[in-house]
């Protein structure tokens, strides 16, 4: 029963998110509505953590399976595959690892500066 | 016998759970990045599909409610982000100024690359899109005229290459700040690569889902500027 509770939770809040990608006019999808819905949420208590919790790390933990149909597709759509095929998989491979690296080391340097100006405060 | 699986309900689910299974197995048994379960499960099914001679509508009728909870996952994503709301506020400048980076990274260097392949319009717009999660790439790719179903294929080799290159490559660029670490994953590889980053630590996993919705936002906003370059 405490499942089925927290599926409903889930499954509403994905519900009033579909809602809200129907009505407003933006390009924005219906699960970063949800995700910033269900933050609010658990931010302002109206959604308790343990409301949602085992349900919601449940469908996190296997979203990688959630995957696999959309990537079998991949033999639906032979045709245009010959025409891109090789530019898709290499792009989109080469581009990932570029984006990786540069965010990380963004990231990492800001942190960084961040500590040592701190830690410069005592001294 | 095809006629009872094209008419099945839950042929594509058992397939598709059988195949994940298998390939969750090898990954624990050979220990190989490359090993990538929803690679292999992937693989696994087309080949059983051309084997049998069913067509990808056929397994889809069943497999698709699988995918149907991508959505709900991906709200469910605001439980470990929420369990560490201290961090974010903690480093808001290092956390929206480099997945700010990332994702003009990712438009810069598609759009470059795109260039050298000689690409069309309608192609480029395809793969505008691919480091941001399924569920709002999509959208992306439908309203600016891409090509859906491989805007999906290019998510998913983007998510792929992610989770297998993510240590390796952290590694070889002394990206070690498990912050850093958890931005550059899913700024880069979405949701397929947040499961790394999870398994990596929970900061790790939290940060990322956190650069999914950044990033998805961001980049919805930045391919409409982008989009008239090519």
């Amino acid at each position: 029963m405490k499942y089925i509770k927290q599926l409903l939770i889930i499954l509403l809040v994905s519900f009033i998110a579909e809602a809200m990608e129907y009505f407003i006019p933006l390009p924005v999808a219906a699960s970063v509505y949800g995700l910033i819905l269900m933050l609010l949420g658990l931010m302002t208590h109206i959604i308790p953590l343990e409301k949602v919790e085992g349900t919601a790390d449940y469908l996190v933990g296997i979203m990688a399976l959630m995957f696999v149909p959309p990537t079998v597709g991949i033999m639906a759509t032979v045709d245009e595959l010959k025409q891109m095929g090789v530019a898709l998989v290499v792009i989109s491979a080469v581009t990932t690892l570029i984006i990786m690296v540069v965010t990380g080391k963004v990231a990492q340097f800001i942190l960084n500066k961040k500590k040592k100006s701190e830690g410069g405060n005592g001294s | 016998m095809k006629e009872f699986l094209t008419g099945s309900l839950f042929f594509g689910v058992v397939l598709t759970l059988v195949a994940y299974e298998i390939g969750l197995l090898l990954k624990k048994k050979f220990k190989l990045a490359i090993l990538n379960p929803l690679l292999l499960a992937a693989v696994i099914i087309i080949g059983v599909l051309l084997v049998l001679d069913i067509d990808y509508e056929t397994y889809s009728e069943g497999a698709q409610y699988i995918s149907y909870f991508l959505t709900p996952a991906t709200v469910s994503l605001a439980i470990p982000l929420y369990r560490q709301l201290d961090l974010l506020k903690k480093y808001p400048v290092a956390i929206l100024g480099s997945v700010a980076v990332g994702v003009l990274t990712a438009m810069v260097s598609i759009f470059l690359m795109s260039l050298l392949f000689g690409l069309n319009h309608q192609q480029y717009m395809t793969l505008l899109p691919k480091s941001i999660t399924t569920a709002i790439g999509i959208g992306v790719s439908e309203k600016m005229g891409g090509i859906v179903t491989l805007t999906v294929v290019a998510i998913s080799v983007t998510g792929i290459t992610g989770n297998i290159m993510a240590e390796t490559v952290l590694k070889w660029f002394k990206i070690t700040n498990p912050i850093a670490k958890g931005l550059a994953i899913g700024t880069s590889a979405h949701a397929l690569g947040t499961t790394k980053a999870m398994e990596i630590g929970e900061i790790e996993g939290a940060m990322s889902s956190l650069s999914i919705v950044v990033a998805g936002v961001l980049t919805v906003l930045a391919v409409s500027v982008f989009a008239n370059f090519l």
